[in-house]
C-alpha cells in the first residue's frame, strides 16, 4: 500500500516532469494563411489541365478529349465531352479537343489515376488544397477555371532530400508527363 | 450606524471583488486553452485580438446570442436555477479571504477582505459543501439518465473529498491556533504553512482537485461516458454560466491555498511590508502559481477510473491526512 503510493507519486512526478519539458518546446502549430504549408513534392491536390508552355505546339491545350480519365476514374467524377477541332481556330494539337470537361470534386478522392491514364499530360493533380467553397456547385470545377494555373501557399520540400525515400521504400520514382 | 463604514465601504469591495472574479474566471478559461495547448505543443487561441486576449469576450458574446434552449422533459424551475447557485456559491466562497493588508484610503482604514469572521474556515468549509447542490440539482432536474449519473457522482465525490480536505485544515488550524483567515496569514509572517505542512499541503490540493470537478478528478462530466455529465442539457448562456462557475472556483480555490498555505499577502514579509498593494501583488502571484499547478496537473494525469477514485480517497487520503493531523497535533504538543 505505502509501497504503492510512493510509486504512484513517483509516476505522477515523471508524467509532470515530461508535460513540462514539452510545455517549453517551440509550439509545430504552422499558422497557415500567414506562414506557408510544407508540402512533399508527390502532393496530390486539385487537378489542373495544362497546355503546351513550348515547341511547335505552344499554347494549345494538351487535351485531346479521349475520356480515358473519366473511363478511369473509380468515383466516375469526370465528365469530358470532345469537339472536332476546325481548320484555323485549333485548340489542341489532335483531331479533338474538350469542349466541355469537368470535375466533381465532391466525388473525388484525389487517387491519381486520371493522371496515369492520360495519353498526353494534361490532367495533373497539382498542389493547390485550399478548396473550400460557398456551394456545391462552386465545387464542380469547369475547363477554364482546370485550366488556370494555381500557386498555394505553400513551401514545397526536396524531393531528393533522401530521408523520405528510405522511410517510404514502396514510392517509385516514376517521372510524369 | 456609520453608513460609509457599515454599509457603502463591505458593498464596494465587494462589488470590486465580485467583478474581479468574474473577470479572473473569464480569462481563466482563456488562461487555461493557453497552457494546455503549450503542454501539447500547440499555440491555443489566438485569432481574437493579441495572443487571442479577447477569447473570453468572443466565448461570452457567442453563449448569449445563442438559443435559449430549454429542453420539455425537464424540471423548468429547478433546471434554470441551478447554474446560479453553482457561480452563487463559488463567488461567495472569496468572502472570508484576506488579499492584502490593511489600506489608508482617502482617510479611512480599509482592510482588503470582505468579512473579518472569526470561523473563517468553517464558513469555507460550508460554502464548499453549498457548491454540490448547484450540480445535483442541475443534474436532476435535468431529468436524464446520463446528468442525473453526473450528479450523483458529483456528490459522492465532493462529499468524500470533503473529508480529507477538513482533516488537512484541520492540521493547519492546529497549528496556527485560530479559525480566522487573517490570524492564519499573520501566522504566515516567517514561514508559510506549506513549510510545516507539506503533506497537508499535498491532500488539501488534491482534495480541491476533486472538490471542483478538475481533471484528473472530472469524474461527474466525463464526456466519453456521461456526455458531460450534468451539464448535458445545458446549453447557451446557461452552460456559460456553469462553466464560468467552474473556471471561477479554480481561481477561488487557488486563492484558498495561497492564503492557508503559501502565506497568502504577508510572506515573504520583507515584499510585503515595502508598500501595502506589494501584499496584493504577492498575493495574486501566488493565485497564479496555483492555477498553473492546476492545468498542469490537467496536462499530466488521465482521469482515474470511478472506483479507483473513490477507494483513493476512502483507503489512503483520509488515513493520511489523520496521520498528518495526528503527528501535527502531538508535535505542537510537545513543543
Amino acid at each position: 500500500m505505502v509501497r504503492d503510493a510512493i510509486v504512484g507519486f513517483w509516476h505522477i512526478l515523471r508524467a509532470m516532469g515530461m508535460t513540462l519539458k514539452y510545455f517549453f518546446t517551440k509550439p509545430v502549430t504552422v499558422q497557415y494563411p500567414e506562414q506557408p504549408v510544407r508540402l512533399y513534392p508527390r502532393f496530390r491536390g486539385r487537378h489542373e489541365l495544362r497546355r503546351y508552355e513550348e515547341g511547335p505546339y505552344q499554347g494549345l491545350e494538351r487535351c485531346i478529349g479521349c475520356a480515358l480519365c473519366a473511363a478511369y476514374c473509380p468515383t466516375q467524377c469526370i465528365y469530358v465531352q470532345a469537339g472536332e477541332n476546325q481548320d484555323g481556330v485549333q485548340r489542341s494539337p489532335g483531331e479533338r479537343y474538350a469542349e466541355i470537361y469537368e470535375i466533381n470534386l465532391l466525388r473525388c478522392m484525389f487517387c491519381g489515376y486520371c493522371e496515369e491514364a492520360c495519353p498526353t499530360g494534361a490532367i495533373v493533380l497539382r498542389r493547390q488544397f485550399a478548396l473550400a467553397d460557398y456551394s456545391r456547385d462552386r465545387l464542380i470545377y469547369t475547363q477554364d477555371r482546370l485550366l488556370t494555373p494555381s500557386e498555394p501557399h505553400a513551401i514545397i520540400l526536396d524531393d531528393r532530400a533522401g530521408s523520405e525515400q528510405e522511410r517510404r521504400p514502396g514510392v517509385s520514382g516514376k517521372p510524369k508527363g | 450606524m456609520d453608513w460609509v463604514t457599515d454599509f457603502w465601504i463591505p458593498v464596494i469591495k465587494a462589488i470590486v471583488v465580485v467583478l474581479a472574479l468574474l473577470v479572473g474566471g473569464a480569462y481563466m478559461t482563456w488562461g487555461e486553452r493557453k497552457l494546455c495547448a503549450r503542454f501539447q505543443v500547440r499555440y491555443g487561441p489566438n485569432r481574437a485580438g493579441p495572443f487571442g486576449i479577447l477569447q473570453p469576450l468572443a466565448d461570452a458574446v457567442k453563449a448569449i446570442f445563442k438559443e435559449e434552449i430549454v429542453p420539455h422533459h425537464v424540471d423548468k424551475a429547478i433546471y434554470l436555477m441551478s447554474p446560479g447557485i453553482s457561480f452563487a456559491a463559488v463567488l461567495i466562497t472569496f468572502a472570508v479571504i484576506p488579499f492584502g493588508p490593511q489600506i489608508d484610503l482617502l482617510g479611512r482604514q480599509i482592510g482588503l477582505w470582505i468579512g473579518d469572521l472569526q470561523v473563517g474556515l468553517l464558513y469555507l468549509l460550508a460554502i464548499a459543501g453549498l457548491g454540490s447542490y448547484g450540480i445535483v440539482l442541475g443534474g436532476w432536474s435535468s431529468n436524464n439518465k446520463y446528468s442525473l449519473l453526473g450528479a450523483l457522482r458529483a456528490t459522492a465525490q465532493m462529499i468524500s473529498y470533503e473529508l480529507p480536505m477538513g482533516l488537512a485544515l484541520l492540521s493547519v488550524v492546529v497549528l496556527a491556533g485560530t479559525l480566522n483567515l487573517n490570524r492564519i496569514v499573520d501566522f504566515q509572517g516567517q514561514w508559510p504553512l506549506i513549510v510545516w505542512q507539506p503533506l497537508g499541503f499535498l491532500i488539501f490540493f488534491i482534495a480541491i482537485l476533486a472538490e471542483s470537478n478538475r481533471s484528473p478528478f472530472d469524474l461527474p462530466e466525463t464526456e466519453n461516458e456521461l456526455i458531460s455529465g450534468f451539464m448535458t442539457e445545458y446549453g447557451g448562456i446557461k452552460f456559460a454560466l456553469y462553466f464560468i462557475a467552474e473556471y471561477t472556483a479554480m481561481v477561488v480555490n487557488s486563492a484558498i491555498v495561497a492564503t492557508l498555505f503559501l502565506g497568502g499577502w504577508k510572506w515573504p514579509a520583507v515584499l510585503s511590508n515595502l508598500h501595502p498593494l506589494a501584499g496584493v501583488a504577492l498575493f495574486l502571484a501566488k493565485v497564479l502559481v496555483v492555477l498553473f499547478l492546476y492545468v498542469w496537473v490537467r496536462a499530466s494525469c488521465p482521469r482515474v477510473r470511478y472506483d479507483k477514485f473513490m477507494r483513493f480517497c476512502w483507503k489512503f487520503l483520509m488515513p493520511l491526512a489523520w496521520v498528518n493531523l495526528a503527528v501535527t497535533a502531538v508535535i505542537v504538543a510537545l513543543i
